[in-house]
């Protein structure tokens, strides 16, 4: 039997399964398949926080979403064509997001009376007509797998288990993935055991065989490769991109690198990146809480290292008191939150833009830091650079404000030359500075960027002592006097408030765009996928994204008022709406859901469409 | 020194050049203590002490939390950090373990670091970064002007404990030696020569060695230690550890107890070889705990010196190595190389 090729644009598929059917395995393992082919791409996994909830139950479902396409795309996409369903609460709890005509690739053998039963299906919805809108196929994975496996010398347990790898060479057969790499690293990963990996690789081909041979599947489709700009490229999740940031700051400043961390979820795999880096002298440290954590990074930093700490959700309360710290004795710091949804421990695994106020003024005292967020996966690499640029330059903590959705989603980046990075190097204080030519004036300031000395143990002549007493302009030494202290208040925000930011950039094709879309941090994906659609179908709209929240570049009041309606998406209950109303007294039309979801784009395109029909 | 004191502590951190003096030690600001603290004899003490040390004046910290103590940092001519409550541990560890080239030194009071702090105090000892903690202990919180802490006794008559407080004070050497902190020593501010003998052996103490400075405060707590100090009763309680010598004080001696603890027995009532011989460098920590137990209830006898100083790689030293073997199993880490490593594809 011939089998038809048909041509797409784009697919959006969403792996799902229970926690331990390792979904995303498969959906990492699509990916770089995807990635090494060349068609643009945008991941989006979205697990629970529990490590097994129950078998078979909803709160257990894992997922793995990839978009991938023949031309350059903006995000995960919103609703899969295909869902890859391995049992039925997997069937279930992405049904609603399923549009009509998808197709639906069902585990057949896990839809039995028992699992149906556990969530609630009264009969099975593969045998009656519940599933007639979208294009079914039910695949018996776990007994195909099973019978693949028949020869190997391993329990059958672990032969079912190899029923993602059945699904992964399946769906690999069915949208033309390069399959050697997959094998590879099957291989790799179960070196240590022989049997494992042989009946794993078997599973994978298996499933790429079945695709080929059996008539359930009449179609396979072609994506080409897209049109992306020269040069070579990897996949890179954002957690990913930002070690590697952080990295790239310690080689450019040359200071090693010191991260202080106490594990949390989503930002643990920054600490595990980077541990496995000693090679550049990174020193890693897993402190016994977050307290400690970001002290002593502290501590690192008054030694001359580049100090980090990372965090998400409450972690970044129970830092605040250390950040303060860091403010008023001027020693560089980069506090790295990955932002989830909150209060408390609130949702652990979803995505959120909450912690932008705390950011900026969760601390005592007038307490002013810079705040950067990164766009998109890959912009979490240049964004940990440019906080470790103000932080050296600035003497300053900085807030770097990540997210969930950005941490775990991945796209392709075009690598940079590590040659064509900026160079971010300090001076450390060698010589006393007083005008006796003997005296050390710690807190004598850059007359430029207000910046004070940064002196390290270690230096002669220049000991001296600073801490979260107030002090004397000038000297450091404990001051309670009233107007010292008012001068040091406002030096501090004068510092901080000097910080050079670049401009900030509109995107506005027909120059007679009355609307302005702006938006920060990990909504840019969505924000730019739904203008796109906006102005294909003929309508004009301006985009502006923020990754400076603290300075705001200096064109942004102009930006904002040179626009009939600002119109600002955010993932919290209008945090930077109410920042810029006070500050500019712009009016904003905020456009706010806090579902611990990224936006959609099709949603968007639809709020914008409405600000501009309402003009 | 004793002989396995060798003076390792000090082994990375470069040597002074020329002859220093208390005088080079002594910052320009003005002690704000009260008239009469402890604290002034701690201050001087350390600072004729550390010239001796022979390290580069430069080299060396003071790292401090909040409290009365916690102010040293600031009268002492070397850098320094005053920091947050119950934290210096925390910025201490950060500072030690990414600068293996600089003698740190924590001071912490019992509030510091007994409440507020504990979990860092606690995590420091198991961790054994190379750091110095002197715990001033004056059993009571002073800065905040007179509430009962951690270590006060029970039924603490304060201000905020009117009719007395509830909560069994810890026993810092206990819960030092609990933690398996390698250097566990008490001393007393009063006592100069035998405070700046243990300092001299912390400071040689590769890794965390915490000493206790029993220190009064004369306005919220005075006279907590005065049986110690008063020469009608000094001897009589005082129980001075030093290493090798048998365990004995005034006309009583300790030896093991049936319980599995020690025991305080007149010392003519017991042979010669049933006293207790103290070792610091045993390296089962239950005799130093037992030690550490003999003066509850309190000032019947108290222990001071050397409780327990056993050798084990410190933290920093640890993490340096580990960075070598991985520079070493391969070479510097390349960034062009990092960010290529993984799999990689070309758009022409």
């Amino acid at each position: 039997m011939t089998k038809q090729v048909q041509q797409l644009d784009r697919v959006i598929i969403r792996f799902a399964g229970d926690s331990g059917d390792g979904m995303q395995l498969t959906g990492d393992r699509f990916t770089a398949e995807t990635a090494e082919f060349g068609n643009d791409l945008s991941t989006l996994p979205n697990f629970p926080a529990e490590i097994r909830a129950p078998a078979g139950t909803l709160p257990g479902v894992s997922s793995f979403q990839l978009h991938f396409a023949d031309h350059d795309i903006l995000t995960p996409g919103d609703a899969p064509n295909v869902l890859v369903a391995m049992n039925p609460a997997a069937l279930k709890a992405n049904l609603a997001d399923l549009p009509r005509g998808a197709d639906i690739i069902a585990n057949s053998d896990e839809f039995t009376k028992r699992n149906l039963a556990k969530v609630g299906y009264e009969v099975n919805p593969l045998e009656d007509e519940s599933l007639s809108e979208w294009r079914v196929h039910s695949v018996p994975l776990t007994s195909l797998t099973v019978k693949a496996l028949e020869e190997f010398d391993i329990s059958k347990k672990d032969a079912e288990r190899a029923k993602n790898m059945f699904a992964l060479g399946l769906l690999s057969w069915l949208y033309h993935r390069p399959v050697e790499a997959t094998i590879k690293f099957i291989q790799a990963k179960f070196a240590k055991k022989p049997d494992i990996a042989k009946s794993n690789v078997a599973a994978f081909n298996a499933g790429w065989n079945y695709g080929e041979t059996t008539e359930a599947f009449s179609v396979s489709y072609e994506i080409k490769p897209a049109k992306l700009a020269p040069g070579l490229y990897r996949n890179i999740s954002g957690n990913q991109a930002l070690a590697y940031g952080l990295i790239a700051a310690s080689v450019q400043s040359g200071l090693p690198l010191f991260l202080g961390s106490y594990p949390i979820t989503p930002a643990s795999d920054i600490l595990h990146e980077l541990s496995k880096h000693k090679r550049f002298g990174i020193r890693t440290f897993q402190a016994e809480d977050e307290i400690a954590g970001v002290g002593a990074a502290l501590g690192a930093a008054f030694g001359g290292a580049l100090g980090v700490t990372t965090t998400s959700g409450p972690g970044v309360a129970l830092k605040a008191e250390t950040v303060g710290l860091a403010v008023t004795t001027e020693l560089p710091l980069i506090v790295v939150d990955v932002q989830r949804a909150g209060p408390s421990t609130g949702m652990p695994t979803k995505t959120e833009q909450t912690d932008l106020l705390m950011a900026l003024y969760g601390r005592n005292g007038e307490s002013p830091i810079p705040v950067v967020a990164p766009a998109t996966p890959s912009d979490c690499f240049d964004i940990a650079l440019e906080a470790a640029r103000i932080a050296l330059k600035y003497r300053t903590p900085v807030m770097l404000l990540s997210d969930g959705y950005l941490a775990n989603g991945s796209e392709p980046w075009k690598l940079p030359e590590a040659a064509e990075l900026p160079d971010i190097s300090v001076d450390f204080a060698t010589t006393p500075n007083g005008e006796d030519g003997t005296t050390f004036l710690p807190f004598k300031r850059d007359t430029e960027t207000l910046a004070r000395p940064w002196a390290v143990p270690g230096t002669a002549g220049l000991e001296h002592r600073i801490g979260g007493i107030e002090k004397a302009d000038g000297t450091g030494n404990i001051s309670y006097d009233p107007n010292n202290h008012d001068l040091m208040v406002r030096l501090r925000q004068a510092k901080i408030d000097g910080i050079e930011v670049p401009d900030l950039e509109v995107d506005d094709p027909s120059g007679n765009a009355k609307v302005l879309v702006l938006g920060w941090g990990s909504t840019y994906g969505p924000i730019a996928a739904a203008i796109r659609r906006v102005r294909r179908s003929g309508g004009q709209v301006a985009q502006a994204h923020l990754r400076h929240l603290n300075p705001f570049p200096k064109n942004i009041g102009e930006v904002l008022k040179s626009y009939d309606k600002v119109l600002l998406p955010e993932i919290n209950l209008g945090q930077l709406a109410l920042l810029l109303r006070a500050r500019f007294l712009v009016d904003i039309i905020s456009y706010n859901r806090v579902r611990g979801l990224p936006f959609k784009a099709e949603e968007l395109a639809g709020v914008i469409q409405d600000v501009i029909d309402s003009e | 020194m004793s002989e396995s004191l060798n003076g390792k502590g000090l082994a990375l951190i470069p040597k002074a050049e020329g002859k220093q003096t208390l005088k080079d030690f002594k910052s320009d600001q003005e002690v704000r203590w009260c008239p009469g603290c402890g604290d002034y004899a701690i201050l001087a003490a350390v600072q004729s002490f550390m010239p001796e040390l022979g390290i580069k004046r430069e080299n060396t910290v003071f790292v401090s939390g909040i409290g009365c103590s916690s102010r040293f940092p600031y009268y002492m001519n070397t850098y320094g950090f005053h920091s947050i409550h119950g934290r210096a541990p925390a910025i201490a560890t950060g500072l030690a373990a990414s600068r293996p080239d600089l003698s740190v030194w924590v001071i912490t009071g019992d509030g510091d670091a007994l409440s507020i702090g504990g979990n860092h105090l606690i995590h420091a000892l198991r961790r054994n970064v190379n750091l110095n903690i002197l715990l001033f202990n004056n059993r009571i919180y002073g800065l905040t002007k007179g509430q009962y802490s951690p270590t006060s006794e029970v039924g603490k008559i304060t201000k905020s404990t009117p009719m007395g407080s509830l909560d069994r004070p810890f026993n810092p050497i206990s819960l030092a030696i609990g933690a398996e902190a390698g250097f566990v020593a008490r001393t007393l501010d009063s006592d100069r020569k035998h405070l700046q003998s243990v300092l001299r052996e912390a400071a040689a103490h590769r890794g965390t060695s915490l000493v206790e400075i029993y220190q009064n405060c004369n306005i919220f707590n005075d006279g907590a230690f005065d049986p110690m100090k008063d020469p009608a009763t000094r001897d009589l309680i005082t129980v001075k550890l030093e290493h090798g010598q048998p365990i004995v004080f005034g006309d009583q001696a300790v030896r093991l107890a049936p319980t599995g603890g020690v025991e305080v027995v007149p010392r003519d009532a017991v042979k010669e070889e049933e006293i207790l011989v103290h070792d610091v460098h045993n390296p089962d920590p239950s005799l130093a705990f037992a030690l550490s137990r003999l003066d509850e209830p309190a000032f019947q006898h108290v222990p001071i010196g050397i409780f327990r100083s056993v050798d084990r790689p410190s933290y920093d030293q640890l993490m340096s190595e580990q960075l070598a073997a991985a520079t070493a199993q391969k070479s510097r880490g390349d960034l062009n190389d990092l960010l290529r490593g993984g799999d990689t594809w070309r758009i022409n």
